[in-house]
This record gives structure tokens, sequence and C-alpha cells, in this order.
């Protein structure tokens, strides 16, 4: 890895030895990416194989003749997303990612505001409350509530998960949010009051708008943390075909179906389709989000 | 947002100090309790009508989105209603009071009570004293447990930090590649630690000697002069293999991190050193190491907190067969398997008393930015 930096006579061959030194790194690197991608390329390719080939053959001997049309199918996704019941997984768990993920954001987002320009006892309090709470292990809450669940009848029902998902991810999003929101200029707020405006009012045409970034980065990282999730969704949901949620539906197939590479390299995919897009379309949100929010219990 | 109604001046005065903390409590508690009440009733009736699922999904999202708002925006005109002098001092909870009685009945009850079942039996009936405690830090399957949990942190943290780091420094080195290598050492993140398992199963998947072998790691064994092996129950190996997979996901995201505070170490500082004839391994340890190190702090304590709870890997793979058992799947086990209520809250406990330095530490960074 030694780069040499040493002053050149001419500009050229100091170009020439630039890339010259630095090519080992840039192989390493690649080498490390190509390390990196290849468990999910042979899932991927695998996902496309009809079944007796891809318990028969290694996934990297399509890749001698990968322009015949039979060693390519799409029955696995067929099969995984009607016969196992996949399709319906995914509608559960987009019914259970957007209010999981709107709700706190609602929620936190009233909150921060108060805690950063409202005056009211236990303030500084509350607010250390919060922050004490954003690393407690979700794991801390999971008995009592599935008590508490139980005698209300919210046991494998949408709204437990999605209060449930509101509760884990409040401390963190009021955290997020009351940062940003409390580094907004002050005069700003004080001439909307000046100005007669209401607090709701400052809130919802002043303070909102002004908070889109914020907000974007942490819905993405709630978004993700609520579609991979799944703890929340076994505790709560559970894995009946009716409201269980992708990830629960294949962790349930792995166990019953731990050699039948055809369903699980497809359910695999089903599962990260969402994810992925996201990760693709959103890039730089997603790092930020990622990195704003992974103090998380 | 409506103009106030006409002061009332001695009464005002004399009820806001009694009014304004009972009325506190019920304004915050507006929000979160009807707009639970409406849901709940919205599933109940919709759960009888067996409704179109897609419709039951639509009309939860506009009760469930909607309403919190139009609650929100409710409470905020029913306060302004009231008299001048309590208003103002109720009117903050309408913000901030939804979102303490949420923490509360989600986190602040649920870990007290948490706490309080540790010392009960199985059933949660009778009091056992330390019983729970004496399982959780005692006995020779939580020993197991707590052995591979140590592993986990060691080698996840230390891998993930350490190869994120040197990947980071690289990565800053090759111009034009850097945002594609960064994507593709970054995308497992966005992957599901249930669909990281599934490739991982993949990539140790295991056949018999005289058929081909499918799973990578096989075929590269063989290859190599080996007799293929079943990778997941071969203990105590296979914690490491499971400890894999959890590196495969985190490194992206240590790296991607770490590089932008790479990216923040003045250039000047660097070429100085350089001047000076220190060399790049050097300048790695002697300049940039030490000027990240807050962000090489938390990144490393971000990661020991995933990692101390891991869950989903263990779940998916062995289901912590095989001595590949941690701590927060049998505390899983422990509440639906076995149905011992005592011992699963001794074991969140345990997790819980993990984080607390953390918990304290991020509490006295907020006092000291107060100030």
């Amino acid at each position: 890895m030694n780069v040499g930096y040493q002053t050149a006579r001419s500009a050229s061959n100091d170009q020439l030895r630039k890339l010259l030194a630095g090519a080992p790194v840039r192989i390493v690197v690649l080498l490390i990416a190509f390390v990196w991608t290849l468990p999910s390329a042979g899932l991927l390719v695998s996902s496309f194989r009809p079944p007796d080939d891809i318990t028969n053959t290694g996934w990297w001997t399509v890749l001698s003749h990968p322009f015949e049309s039979s060693v390519w199918t799409l029955q696995n996704y067929d099969q995984v997303l009607n016969a196992h019941g996949l399709a319906n997984a995914l509608l559960n768990s987009v019914l259970v990612t957007v209010p999981s993920v709107v709700i706190p954001i609602t929620i936190a987002a009233f909150a921060a505001y108060a805690f950063a320009w409202l005056e009211f006892p236990g303030r500084r309090f509350f607010f250390t409350v919060v922050v004490g709470l954003m690393v407690v292990p979700l794991q801390m809450s999971l008995i009592p509530l599935l008590r508490l669940y139980t005698q209300m009848d919210l046991n494998g029902t949408f709204l437990g998960v999605w209060l449930a998902h509101t509760g884990f991810g409040l401390p963190l999003a009021v955290f997020l949010l009351f940062g940003y929101i409390s580094t907004l200029p002050g005069e700003i707020i004080e001439s909307a009051r000046v100005d007669g405006a209401s607090p709701l009012t400052t809130f919802t045409r002043l303070v909102l708008p002004l908070s889109v970034p914020v907000i974007a980065s942490f819905a993405i990282f709630q978004f993700l943390w609520v579609w991979n999730d799944l703890l929340v969704a076994l505790v709560f949901l559970g894995t009946k075909e009716e409201v269980a949620v992708v990830t629960a539906r294949l962790a349930a197939l792995v166990g019953r179906r731990g050699e039948q590479w055809q369903v699980l390299t497809a359910g695999a995919f089903v599962g990260m389709a969402v994810p992925l897009f996201v990760f693709f379309s959103l890039q730089r949100y997603f790092v930020r989000g990622l990195t704003a929010g992974s103090v998380k219990g | 947002m409506t103009t106030s109604a006409p002061a009332q001046t001695p009464r005002t005065s004399l009820l806001s100090p009694l009014t304004a903390g009972p009325l506190r409590v019920l304004v915050s508690l507006i929000v979160p309790l009807i707009t639970f009440l409406a849901l709940r009733w919205a599933f109940i009736f919709m759960r009888s009508a067996e409704a179109n699922k897609l419709l039951v999904g639509v009309v939860a999202l506009i009760i469930g989105v909607g309403g919190v708002w139009a609650l929100y925006l409710v409470t905020d005109n029913l306060v302004s209603l009231l008299p001048e002098g309590v208003r103002e001092t109720v009117r903050p909870f309408v913000f901030v009071g939804p979102a303490l009685v949420i923490l509360t009945a989600y986190l602040v009850y649920p870990v007290l009570r948490t706490v309080y079942l540790s010392f009960l039996d199985a059933r949660s009936q009778d009091f056992v004293g330390l019983d729970n405690y004496a399982f959780a830090l005692t006995s020779s399957d939580m020993l197991i447990a707590l052995r591979n949990n140590v592993l986990w942190l060691i080698f996840v943290t230390g891998f993930v930090v350490s190869l994120g780091l040197v990947i980071a420094v690289m990565v800053d080195r090759i111009g034009r590649l850097e945002p594609i290598a960064k994507s593709f050492i970054f995308v497992p993140m966005a992957i599901s630690a249930v669909g990281a398992s599934v490739i991982w199963r993949f990539v140790y998947s295991f056949q018999p000697i005289q058929r081909p072998q499918i799973g990578l790691l096989n075929a590269v064994f063989t290859a190599l002069g080996g007799d293929p092996q079943g990778w997941l129950i071969l203990r105590p190996w296979n914690n490491f293999f499971l400890i894999a997979i959890m590196i495969w996901t985190l490194t992206g995201f240590a790296m991607v991190v770490l590089s932008a505070a790479i990216k923040g170490v003045p250039g000047e500082l660097l070429e100085a050193s350089r001047i000076d004839g220190a060399s790049e391994i050097r300048i790695f340890f002697g300049v940039i190491v030490p000027y990240i190190r807050g962000t090489l702090i938390t990144i490393s304590t971000t990661v020991l907190i995933m990692v101390l709870k891991v869950f989903d890997i263990v779940f998916v793979m062995t289901a912590g067969q095989y001595d590949t058992e941690v701590i927060a799947n049998r505390m899983f086990r422990e509440m639906f398997t076995y149905g011992n209520f005592g011992r699963s809250s001794a074991l969140a406990v345990v997790l819980l008393i993990a984080v607390i330095p953390v918990m304290i530490y991020n509490v006295r960074s907020l006092e000291q930015s107060r100030r």
C-alpha cells in the first residue's frame, strides 16, 4: 500500500507513477467489493434457476452457458408469491410499515417542537428521560406488552404492531428531530409569535416545512428498521398467514423448508426488493438516515 | 389559532394553579387515547365484517395517519377555548403530552414491570428472589450463551470497525470508482437479517461427499482438497460462521461513516506529514486515527449495542442449537417455547444492564451540551 508521493520531475511522470502506485489499492478494493457481492449474487442467480438445477449443480456453473433459455425460469417466484403466500406477506409488510413510520414521526415532531421552543415545567427532565430511553433494549418491553395486548385483544393485529413500533422508535425520533428543530433560527420563530401566530400555526407552517431533511432521514431509517424487523413482528403478529410480514414468513419457510432452495432464494429476494429499491433511489438520504439513526436501542 | 376570549380576570388567576395540572394530564391523554379507541373500534368492526384486506389497510392508514393529525388540531383548538391564564400553561402539553404518554406506556412502565417480573417464578406468581439471575449467569446453557455473546461482541465489533476503517482509507484513493465500490460493500446493510441469513445458509450449504457441492464455501473447500463440512453444526466454529454474517452486513455501514470522517481530515495536515517524510502507515496511525477518534468511538458503541442484542441471525440459522445460543435468542425461547417469564425477564434485564454505561454516557453528553 506504499503510495509514492515523492515530487516527480514532470507532471505526466507524476501522474503515471500515481496511477501505478494506486493500482494495488484499487485491485484490493475491487476484490473486497467482489467478495462482498458474491453471496447475494449466488442467491439472485439461483432464484431464477429450475429447482433441480439448483440442487444438482453449483449456481456458478450457469455462467458458462448463460444464454440457454432452459437454464432460467420464473416459476420459483410464482411459487413463493402464490403458493407460499409471500404476495400476501408483502402486502402485510406495507400495511405494517407505512403507519409505523408516519405515526412516530408525527408524534415526535410535535414533541420535539415543544421541547425546543415552548416553555413548560419538567422540560429538561422529560428530555433527559427521552435520551436515556434511546438505548433501552426493546426486549425489556416485550413481556409486559404481550400481556397487556392479550388482555386488550390486540395480539396479532396491525394496530398493536404500529403502536409498538411507534413506542420503540419514538425516543430516537424525538432526539433527532429536536437536534434539528432546536437549531432553527430563533428570530424566525419569535417573529411568527409577534405576528400573532399560535404555536400550532408556527409548527405546521414554519417548523415542519423547514424540518423536511431530518424527517426524511429518520423516515428512511425507521422504514428500514420496521421492514427488516423480525422480533417485534414475531412477538406481536406471529407467523399466521393472514397477518405475517415478509421477514416472519421467510423465517418460517427456512424452518420448514430449509433445503428447498427454490423457495428460499426467491423468497429472500422478494423481501429484499423494496429496501434495495429504496437504497438505490435514495442512497444519499439513506446513508444520512442510517448514520443518524445508529444509536437506537 | 383563534384570537383570545376576553380575560376573566380574578377567577382565572385563582383557577390556573389548581386546574393546570389535571388539565395538562387530560390534554396529554386525549390524542393517544382517542386514536387508540378509534383504531381499535375500526379493527374490531372490520374483522367482523370480513372486509377486503386492501380496504382494511387503506381505512386503517387514514385513521392511523390522518387521525393522529386531526386529533392534535382538535385538541389544540379545545385548549384555545380555555381561559387565558390557563391556556398557555396547558398548551405545551398538547404537543409533548402524547409522546410522553406513549413513552410511558411502551418503555417506562414495561421496563419497571420486567425488572419486577424477573424476581418472580415462571408464571409470575411467587417471589423467587435471585433464582432467575442465578440461572441467567451460572447455568451451563447460559454460560455457553454468555460465552457466545462475548465472542460476537469481540469479533463483530473488532472486524467491523477495523475492516471498515481500512476499506474507508483505501476507498478514498481509488478515484472515480469510489462511489461504486462503496455501494457494493454497503448494500448488505439494506438487507434484513433474515434475508442475509438465507443468503449465507446457501453459502454454507452442505451436500454429501459424492454429490456436487452447491454451497460456495464447500465448493471452494472441496476444490482445495478438503472434505465437505456441515459448517453450521461444526462446534465451536459454527459461531464464527454466524458472526461472519453480521460482519458482512455491518462493515459497509462502518466504512461509510468512517469514510465521511476521513474526508474531514484537513489536507494540509496530511501534506505536512508527507513532507516530513512520514510513511503512509505512520500517517494512518499518527494523523488519521487520532483525528477521527470521536467517530471511531461512536461507531464502536453503536456496533456493540447492535451486536449485544443479536437475535434474527441465530434464530434463522440454527435457532440456538449446536451451542450457538445467544442471550436475546434464549430470552425469546424462554418466553415463547418454555413460557418461563421469570427467566425471560431476567435475561432482558441482563441486556439492559449491559447498555447502562452507554445510557449514562448519553445523558452526560446531553448535560454537557446544555452548559
